[in-house]
């Protein structure tokens, strides 16, 4: 019965996205206020019944309810409750049910925090909001539909797949659907904008805080997924660029030149058109990433629904997405016309420097991620290309962007004497420079790419300190540092944002460049030496009975050299009977400055098992840094003139609200 | 799907393991160029793995197979045509740059340029701009402003 319900709910949100689209959108073009207003209900409703369709989803998952064919293929009785619950989005029906509930969600978001915005905007606003949702209603409905019962339900279920089975990955689509579907909020008002014919600075300070929400969620998301890869596959690898990891890189990547541009938008009234463009680009990137993953028209490791009937409806969602809003784009662009007036060396020329790399980067990795597919189309190649091309032609973008970034972040808006931000910096560039050198010069005959990255990454936190600290003005150390702590929030997320890449970059660069491997057939008992470390197999244990999967389970105790004991850990191979799926559970050691990392393989003829062993430098700097960066967009966001903005909300609405009684 | 995921499940349940300790070649400089190639040659069964990474079956031919040509005295490049000889250019993760693919490896600098071009003209335009047009927000529009933002 709950399943009905649920089933139905959802064609009835369908119903109310259908009548949300196209009221509002009328009422805003004749000015009839009532039919505008709708809108704001209507949004909550869809909320409301999307999320009563996705509670009766979950519910048969907990429940086991096996008439239910996405339970069958997806869960199994003896699978924890966690997982249970989680894999009602470990598929691609219940995972695009969750899409549309995160965009019924930031739509209703909208409605109910959007108090400020002139009311056709809104009604607009919230039209094209509901008009993906209308597309996405439909798939599901009429190519996905999750509620698909069985006629003859078997006892039992075929489990989730095994690799699935894990918190991080757990978590990981939550958070990449909020920043995909988030970036939906920025098509919306870009869409709208552009019916409305005016870009002023209030839109991009509506604009903004979207997006950043919407990347903050991205960067969680990019970054539990990386971090999941790394400890699940077995060989300590972070980011494999990945079709499917790409497809969340490019919006991550437009959403991050987003956020910079709103700011010029927000700040001096210019980039007007091309900020339009990259937040219909941002949410294009998403709906390609939900093709790519969705369709499994690049074989990935993630495509597990490999069905191009879904493919050829998400592309068309996307054809008409896009050509729709770049069509609309082309049209009202010309009337947007920039109004702050700035000269060659300011903070808005840096901006459009970041703008400019990071978009090409974008390019650089939709263009390799697409390659294959247009090269057995147009030239009959069939081809790949994989992380050598990527690390080839990404990294130089990277070096740029994090040459130019603390300098333009130091440069002052309208016009900058150049030399003034560099004298500043003095300081951050010799660190850095010290710090590279003296790190090439203890790692001889390795590449000079690791440490020139390095120095790099110490550019970027000294130099965002620098920025920081040059914000609390002139005057005694004592009262700077008093005031460095009434600084402005979103000057703090900018600076804490900043040095997380630098963070990440440190990470990626001694963890690319020092990790040292062993591999060799070890003896239960019998030390050995890998870098700094000695590893001992101390014994094997098989057929370890977990709650519901079998497992060879190793403990290897990891030793300082001088025999000292630093950890006891676990590397174990699990088979689920159910799926029929190996594992790998690495044994890992984490540490502030490295991780050893100690897989298990297979017991070798001549007695002793094959292990693999990984020291692996500054490994855990890679997520944190991903962390700051997403801590620096929250610290940005609860910043005080956002508040303020959401406070003016509330209290217009008490206002309104006197007369009415 | 089913199929793919058995597929899946076949070519995995074969060893669990990227390179095994008896393919390890005695010579450690030998052993770094054996892994080097490895990195860049695409496992053909796998998702996306190179032949380094992955634990299937045909990966740890491939990678036996590099170490016999690197043993017998081939040079890294004469192992990688010797192995795209037999399995065409599909194995290859790095594209060569060759025909077509000059597109690919071109197009981002291509695209860094002429969006480098424009930009400069933009900021130069900006930096020229008339500042009037700075103050022709209406009166009407400053007071929106001013409501909304508030501070």
């Amino acid at each position: 019965m709950i399943i009905e319900l649920g089933h139905f709910a959802l064609i009835l949100a369908f119903m109310v996205a259908i009548f949300q689209m196209i009221v509002p959108l009328v009422g805003a073009h004749k000015g009839w206020g009532g039919w505008m207003a709708v809108a704001e209900p209507a949004a909550t409703t869809q909320f409301l019944l999307t999320g009563f369709s996705f509670a009766a989803l979950t519910y048969a998952f907990v429940t086991s309810d096996f008439s239910l064919a996405l339970v069958v293929n997806n869960s199994h009785t003896l699978k924890p409750m966690l997982y249970k619950v989680t894999g009602v989005w470990g598929n691609h029906e219940g995972s695009l049910l969750l899409w549309v509930l995160i965009l019924t969600l930031f739509g209703a978001m909208a409605a109910w925090f959007g108090g400020n915005l002139p009311p056709t905007l809104k009604a607009r606003v919230l039209a094209v909001q509901s008009s993906v949702a209308v597309a996405f209603f439909a798939f599901i409905l009429f190519t996905s539909n999750p509620f698909v019962r069985l006629d003859f339900p078997p006892f039992d279920g075929q489990d989730l797949n095994p690799l699935l089975q894990d918190p991080g990955l757990a978590f990981h689509p939550p958070f990449l659907y909020l920043g995909y579907v988030g970036l939906s909020m920025a098509f919306s008002f870009a869409v709208a904008a552009l019916i409305e014919g005016r870009v002023d600075a209030a839109w991009g300070r509506w604009v903004r805080p979207w997006t950043l929400a919407a990347w903050v969620f991205l960067t969680i998301g990019i970054g539990l997924g990386s971090w999941w890869a790394y400890y699940e596959l077995g060989w300590g690898g972070f980011w494999f660029w990945d079709p499917v990891e790409n497809a969340s890189f490019m919006p991550w990547l437009i959403g991050a030149a987003l956020l910079h541009s709103a700011i010029v938008v927000e700040k001096r009234e210019a980039l007007k058109s091309w900020t339009i463009l990259l937040a219909i680009l941002a949410f294009g990137f998403s709906l390609i990433g939900t093709f790519i993953v969705r369709s499994g028209v690049l074989t990935s490791v993630h495509a597990f629904a490999n069905d191009p009937e879904r493919g050829i409806f998400i592309l068309m969602i996307l054809a008409f997405f896009m050509g729709g809003a770049l069509l609309l784009f082309a049209l009202r662009a010309g009337t947007m016309e920039a109004k702050g007036v700035f000269s060659t060396v300011s903070r808005e020329s840096g901006l459009v420097v970041n703008n400019l790399i990071l978009a090409v980067s974008c390019f650089v990795v939709f263009i390799g991620t697409i390659w294959p597919l247009l090269a057995e189309m147009f030239f009959d190649r069939t081809l790949s290309v994989g992380p050598p091309f990527f690390n080839a032609a990404f990294t130089p973008f990277v070096f740029g962007l994090a040459v130019v970034l603390p300098i333009a972040a130091m440069l002052p808006w309208k016009r900058a004497k150049i030399g003034r931000s560099l004298r500043g910096l003095i300081p951050a560039a010799v660190l850095a420079l010290a710090v590279g050198l003296l790190v090439w010069a203890m790692f001889t005959g390795h590449t000079v790419l690791a440490p020139m990255f390095v120095a790099l990454s110490v550019w970027l936190v000294a130099g965002a300190a620098v920025d920081l600290w040059s914000r609390t003005g002139r005057g005694a150390v004592g009262g700077r540092v008093g005031r460095l702590f009434r600084l402005p929030r979103a000057d703090w997320g900018k600076s804490v944002a900043h040095a997380g890449v630098g963070v990440t970059i440190f990470g990626i660069a001694t963890l690319t460049g020092y990790q040292i491997e062993d591999i060799r057939v070890a003896q239960i008992g019998v030390p050995y030496q890998v870098g700094a470390y000695q590893i001992e197999l101390i014994d094997v244990e098989e057929n370890v009975q977990g709650p519901n999967y079998v497992s060879t389970l190793a403990h290897v105790a990891v030793r300082e050299a001088d025999g000292r004991d630093v950890a006891l850990v676990h590397p174990e191979r699990r088979i689920y009977p159910v799926a029929g799926m190996p594992t790998t559970e690495a044994g890992i050691n984490n540490g502030f400055t490295r991780d050893v990392y100690i897989t298990l393989g297979d017991p070798q003829q001549g007695g002793g098992w094959a292990v693999r062993t990984w020291i692996k430098p500054f490994a855990n700097w890679v997520w944190g840094g991903a962390i700051i960066m997403a801590l620096g967009g929250l610290l940005s966001l609860s910043d005080r003139r956002y508040r303020v903005a959401a406070g003016a909300a509330k209290s217009a609405d008490i206002i309104k609200g006197v007369p009415a009684e | 799907m089913m199929r793919g995921v058995i597929m899946a499940v076949m070519l995995l349940a074969t060893p669990v393991f990227a390179v095994q300790p008896d393919e390890v070649l005695p010579d450690p400089v030998m052993e770094e160029r054996a892994r080097d190639i490895s990195a860049g040659l695409r496992c053909l069964v796998c998702r996306n793995e190179s032949i380094d990474e992955s634990h299937a079956e045909l990966a740890r031919d491939l990678r036996l197979l590099v170490r016999e040509r690197l043993v017998a005295g081939d040079s890294n490049d004469q192992v990688v045509d010797f192995i795209v000889d037999r399995y065409g250019e599909y194995v290859l993760l790095r594209p060569t740059l060759t025909g077509s693919n000059v597109v690919l490896w071109l197009a981002p600098f291509a695209l860094l340029l002429v969006g480098g071009a424009l930009s400069l003209v933009y900021v130069r335009r900006r930096s020229v701009a008339s500042a009037p047009t700075e103050t022709a927000l209406n009166d009407a529009e400053q007071a929106r402003l001013k409501e909304i933002v508030g501070d």
